[in-house]
């Protein structure tokens, strides 16, 4: 089966004061149709810095991307973005919010198709009663809800989840992860994520990449899921090989993210050597929103 | 319940303080006359206290309720209702301070979104910002000179919103500087063309700032108007005010000064609570 997106020697440099900083290091991906993948690994390991540049928010410094048979330039609606915050226009209602994106991809349609297209989507993440609510009479879970009705409602060639319940506790977690899910299980569309929520990467994806500390992370390992789907938590919960895979997963992220890259394991937990870039890139992308609700 | 009366009553009852001790001060500094017996014998009216020409309270009161019983009063062209008075110059300002809009408005968003033409005229603005309408009016009288009946008003134009402006000018900057990234991340991702990312994601982000710049500008509409009327002439509470110094009746001054300060204070809220709207429908 040809691969539906490659990404072929991506790197990523940033220039610094004290010289250039190499963050991502020929990075090589090949990723199938309908494929959900994740990339796993410490903080600074540049996993963002190449969703990043998939969404076309940053340029490559070399290698590049192709997308269903077309190279990558620049950023477009056929990548629907899921970003870590929402980043929903505050003076919009939801149902406009996803409306924006939907009358941009569908302008042949009619304008009741679309309102039809948006609605579906909000109703499918659970905010039909909402949909006319804007961001600040929503709690931080459904504004995200929005953020992935918004994505899906493109219909994009791919989806790119940037750490998309890093902000939410657990239990809204739990349930947004079910959403997501249910909502990829309708038409599987090809995915990948950021995360460095090891359960997170296992209940969502067919396969986990495993990226090395920073600078110069590189992909370390990978971890097939073997897991059938639809997949139900609880049925996860209770099969041993999840443990097994599990395992495996926070062992890379201990010793070997470390040691394949000739570094001591444990030296600084948290943010890792390369925490620094990633505060770059995240200023560089996302200058801080600015509340004023 | 119980606090929530007294913090109302200290809220109305404090300020009327204020304005108890403001006026006795008032009238401590304010010069009155008074009957002198003379050495030889006869009565004589002379001046005194601190400030002797200032009039004091209840003098001002006696000597302007006349403008101010009937505010709208039209008894000839120099006597008029102090109300009257402050609609002409109401008019006056409201058109100003649109040509202020209209021009501030673009002209920030110029300076948000392009780092030349920022580098380029903001220098200018710096210098141009802090001149006085004064200094404004006379250039405002030369440029108009040759435009016939229309002269006056267009030189007052001109001043007041060449004065007004500015604030509204670097206000929209600031916020159109200030547009987070994330918003316009999500114009590149949906490829939202120009016009749409204008009118879609700047303007509504841009709004609140612009909305500080515009209350600001509107306190400075107001602030040039007596100068303006002053320097041309119109009627207008302004000119009112100048007139009666004129003629040597101080009263007034006091008069139109707090009149000018109310209005001042009426439309500084007004549009307070417009920018709070437009804040907290964001």
């Amino acid at each position: 089966m040809s691969d539906y997106v490659e990404i072929s020697n991506l790197s990523k440099v940033f220039p610094t004061p004290k010289g250039p900083l190499r963050v991502v290091k020929d990075f090589n991906l090949r990723i199938r149709r309908g494929e959900f993948v994740s990339l796993i690994g410490h903080s600074g390991c540049g996993k963002s810095t190449v969703l990043s540049i998939l969404a076309g928010l940053s340029d490559a410094s070399s290698g590049g991307i192709i997308l269903a048979g077309k190279e990558l330039t620049g950023p477009g609606p056929d990548r629907g973005v899921v970003f870590q915050s929402p980043t929903l226009l505050p003076w919009m209602t939801a149902m406009e919010n996803v409306m924006l994106g939907v009358d941009q991809v569908f302008y042949t349609a009619s304008r009741e198709e679309r309102r039809q297209i948006a609605e579906y989507y909000l109703v499918v993440v659970g905010l039909g009663d909402a949909m006319h609510k804007r961001p600040a009479e929503l709690s931080q879970g459904m504004r995200q809800r929005v953020g992935i009705a918004r994505a899906f409602a493109l219909s994009p060639k791919m989806l790119l989840l940037d750490e998309p319940f890093g902000m939410l506790d657990s239990l809204t977690r739990f349930e947004l992860q079910q959403v997501l899910l249910d909502l990829w299980n309708r038409n599987r569309l090809t995915a990948l994520m950021v995360t460095h929520d090891v359960d997170e990467a296992l209940f969502l994806s067919d396969r986990i990449i495993m990226m090395t500390n920073g600078p110069e992370a590189e992909v370390g390992e990978i971890l097939e899921v073997p897991f059938a789907r639809p997949r139900h938590r609880k049925e996860l919960l209770e099969n041993p090989e999840y443990y097994r895979l599990r395992e495996q997963l926070i062992e890379f992220l201990n010793t070997r993210a470390y040691t394949l890259k000739g570094q001591t394991p444990g030296q600084g937990h948290g943010p890792g050597p390369g925490s620094n870039t990633i505060t770059m890139v995240k200023s560089m992308m996302a200058a801080e929103p600015v509340s004023r609700s | 319940m119980n606090k929530l009366r007294r913090i109302q009553w200290d809220a109305l009852l404090m300020p009327m303080v204020g304005v108890v001790l403001s006026l006795l001060a008032w009238q401590l500094v304010s010069g009155r006359v008074v009957q002198k017996v003379q050495p030889d014998g006869t009565m004589e009216e002379v001046k005194s206290g601190l400030v002797q020409d200032l009039p004091g309270p209840i003098q001002t009161w006696e000597k302007t309720s006349k403008y101010i019983v009937e505010p709208f009063a039209k008894r000839e062209e120099l006597d008029q209702g102090i109300l009257r008075f402050t609609w002409y110059s109401l008019v006056i300002v409201a058109k100003g301070y649109a040509i202020a809009l209209l021009l501030g408005t673009p002209l920030g968003f110029l300076l948000g979104l392009s780092k030349n033409f920022s580098k380029m005229f903001d220098p200018i603005i710096q210098v141009l910002r802090p001149v006085s309408p004064l200094a404004w009016m006379p250039l405002g009288v030369v440029i108009f000179a040759n435009s016939g009946r229309s002269a006056n008003e267009l030189a007052a134009l001109f001043t007041i919103a060449v004065c007004a402006m500015w604030p509204t000018v670097l206000n929209t900057a600031v916020g159109v500087r200030a547009i987070p990234q994330d918003y316009l991340n999500i114009a590149r991702v949906l490829k939202l063309s120009r016009t749409k990312t204008l009118f879609k994601i700047m303007i509504p982000a841009t709004l609140p700032y612009m909305f500080t710049g515009y209350r600001l500008s509107l306190g400075i509409a107001w602030l040039v108007i007596v100068a303006v009327e002053m320097l041309t002439g119109r009627i207008g509470i302004g000119n009112f005010l100048w007139n009666e110094y004129n003629n040597g009746l101080y009263t007034s001054i006091v008069l139109c000064i707090l009149t000018i300060g109310l209005v001042g204070f009426l439309l500084d809220r007004a549009m307070s609570l417009l920018e709070r709207r437009f804040k907290s429908a964001i």
